[in-house]
């Protein structure tokens, strides 16, 4: 409907500028905003997947009550995953060397830093590794709501529970552990880090992670409250939407934890090759977006979920949800634009529409997706916890 | 000393109990407290207690934590004593930033332990009646106070009919005392006894 028509006008948008793009900053600017917004949106969708096995392996019973909407979140990894491959292809053999460096040859042969790292910044890994990784995601997150729907066809006796309970925590792992080695480690490096490409930081990855999983947990908040105020989700709470704010509280304080520890170790140790990626972004066009970053992300969630009651308040939460999300796409945008666009970079009709369509497209597909199962797994072992949960 | 008269109850078990209580305020009487064997969710809303201010105190404790530390720091590094540490800038915010958290969380911390001691009436030497030990086994113990409006034996009848096992009278201190448990063996007399009304 309306949601569908931005995604189109965003579409149209893009290939108006695609048209434009004979200017090499302008084709730069293209890319950039391509990668930034496909591997943001990609990352924050397949935090629900993450949110749903790390919680399974846990043995949460809360979130059994919603926990269709947040597999509704994690089917949009597949054209998500697909759209970013294609972008990301398009950067590795477009040749797109002003956002990946490492991709001009000659300068990496001259360049004893880039010919270091060429055992892992090169087309061929790059290339594989990204198929792996979001080939995985689609599988391993396929499979898990596969083994969800075993819950609606009837009721299980208590040993056939413990069975199907113990296989759900199995599968879990998998997911969790292809995680761990792609999202909580090497994929920041070679999607995002790699643009800066004689920077690093090891405390990247993890505060990639969390960028992306506390706008994921943001993005489950909204989809709950929607549903449940068009009367879906009859087990649904505030006690259930508490819990959920409480990740948003806890990990936006985690973002900014490793965020911090990442711009402190650099300030205090003051090292040329690791502060020309502070300086670029506090000391040039992006001072004010540094510092928004930080207002969006942080502070703001500190200072208005730290209440109990806003925890538990639909119109505060889904307002904070909206701020969030619109804050990590600024985080994202940070950490891709300043390299390729030095000071040129901007945030006009482009940047905008395609942010904006990405939207669309999630609403449309998490509708569609959640037309197909039905909301409540009717026969859950743990879907009791979930219906008298008190926090 | 401020001795009253309770009517006290027994429960083997919490889905007794939870009628219970409600019937119990419905009927208009007062319940000096529930002593339970471990934590139960929603009590508390069913005895109609107050939301805890426990967590505004720790808010300002942290804010205080906060302001101390900034404003120390900054003084110490400005006027009192500046130095030249690796050419940094003499208020170095991103440097404090360490040490003024973890002074807030110090703060709030300890203080918030100190004030859940002071209003939970814990501190070493203080002692409390215990109306029945077997609270901390296997028992759920109501305890009723007698007022003017509401007589022991309409709270036992109650306590009776709300399904309690075992329903006795205690003449006990309702405050807390310094000193040893001593004072418990004493028997009060029914002329001590403060009637709230």
């Amino acid at each position: 409907m309306v949601l569908t028509a931005i995604g189109a006008v965003a579409l149209a948008a893009g290939i108006a500028f695609l048209g434009l793009s004979k200017d090499e900053h302008a084709s730069t600017r293209f890319w950039a905003v391509l990668l930034q917004n496909s591997v943001y949106w990609l990352l924050v969708v397949n935090a629900a997947m993450f949110f749903l096995c790390a919680t399974t392996l846990a043995w949460a019973g809360w979130t059994q009550s919603f926990r269709r909407v947040v597999e509704a979140i994690s089917v949009v990894v597949i054209p998500f995953g697909i759209l970013a491959f294609i972008v990301l292809m398009g950067l590795v053999f477009g040749h797109q060397h002003h956002i990946y460096h490492w991709l001009d040859t000659e300068a990496v042969a001259n360049d004893k830093i880039l010919s270091g790292k060429s055992g892992f910044l090169n087309p061929t890994f790059f290339t594989i590794w990204s198929a792996i990784t979001i080939g995985g995601w689609i599988f391993l997150g396929w499979n898990m709501r596969r083994i969800s729907r075993e819950a609606d066809v009837q009721p299980f006796t208590v040993e056939e529970g413990k069975k199907w309970i113990f296989k759900n925590t199995v599968h879990a792992s998998f997911y969790i552990v292809l995680f761990a080695l792609t999202v909580a480690s090497s994929i920041p490096w070679l999607w995002l880090m790699s643009i800066d490409a004689h920077w690093y930081s090891t405390m990247y990855s993890w505060y990639t992670f969390a960028s992306s999983f506390v706008a994921g947990m943001a993005l489950i908040a909204l989809f709950v409250i929607y549903l449940k105020n068009q009367g879906h989700l009859p087990y649904t709470s505030e006690e259930h939407l508490h819990d959920i704010a409480k990740f948003m509280f806890a990990f936006s304080v985690f973002w900014t934890y490793l965020w911090f520890s990442q711009y402190m170790l650099i300030w205090y140790a003051n090292i040329p090759e690791e502060t020309e990626y502070f300086k670029a972004r506090v000391w040039g066009e992006y001072r004010g977006l540094f510092y928004l970053n930080l207002a969006l992300n942080f502070l703001s969630p500190l200072l208005v979920l730290m209440k109990a009651g806003a925890k538990r308040n639909y119109t505060i939460v889904s307002f904070m949800a909206i701020l969030i999300i619109i804050g990590h796409w600024v985080d994202f945008y940070l950490m891709v634009m300043p390299k390729p666009l030095g000071d040129h970079a901007s945030i006009g009709w482009f940047e905008l529409g395609i942010a904006i369509g990405y939207v669309g497209m999630i609403i449309w597909f998490v509708g569609r997706a959640l037309e197909k199962a039905p909301l409540v797994p009717m026969h859950h072992p743990f879907l009791k916890e979930s219906v008298i949960h008190h926090t | 000393m401020d001795v009253r008269k309770f009517v006290v109850g027994l429960f083997d078990d919490e889905k007794v109990l939870f009628p219970a209580v409600k019937q119990v305020r419905k009927a208009g009487f007062r319940i000096h407290d529930v002593y339970t064997p471990f934590p139960i969710h929603g009590l508390d809303k069913v005895m109609g207690l107050r939301e805890t201010s426990l967590h505004t105190a720790g808010f300002i404790y942290g804010i205080t934590g906060t302001t101390i530390a900034l404003s120390f720091m900054s003084w110490v590094f400005t006027s009192d004593w500046p130095l030249n540490i690796g050419g940094k800038p003499h208020l170095p915010l991103p440097a404090f930033v360490p040490v003024t958290f973890e002074f807030t969380v110090l703060c709030a911390a300890v203080g918030m332990v100190l004030t859940f001691c002071y209003l939970c009436q814990l501190a070493p030497g203080v002692k409390k009646h215990h109306f029945d030990a077997r609270a901390t086994d296997d028992k759920f113990v109501m305890v009723i106070e007698c007022t003017s409006e509401t007589t022991e034996a309409e709270a036992t009848a109650l306590l009776n009919a709300a399904g309690a096992h075992e329903v006795h009278t205690q003449i006990a201190e309702a405050g807390w005392w310094f000193g040893t448990y001593d004072k418990e063996q004493k028997l009060y007399d029914e002329s001590q006894v403060k009637v709230a009304h």
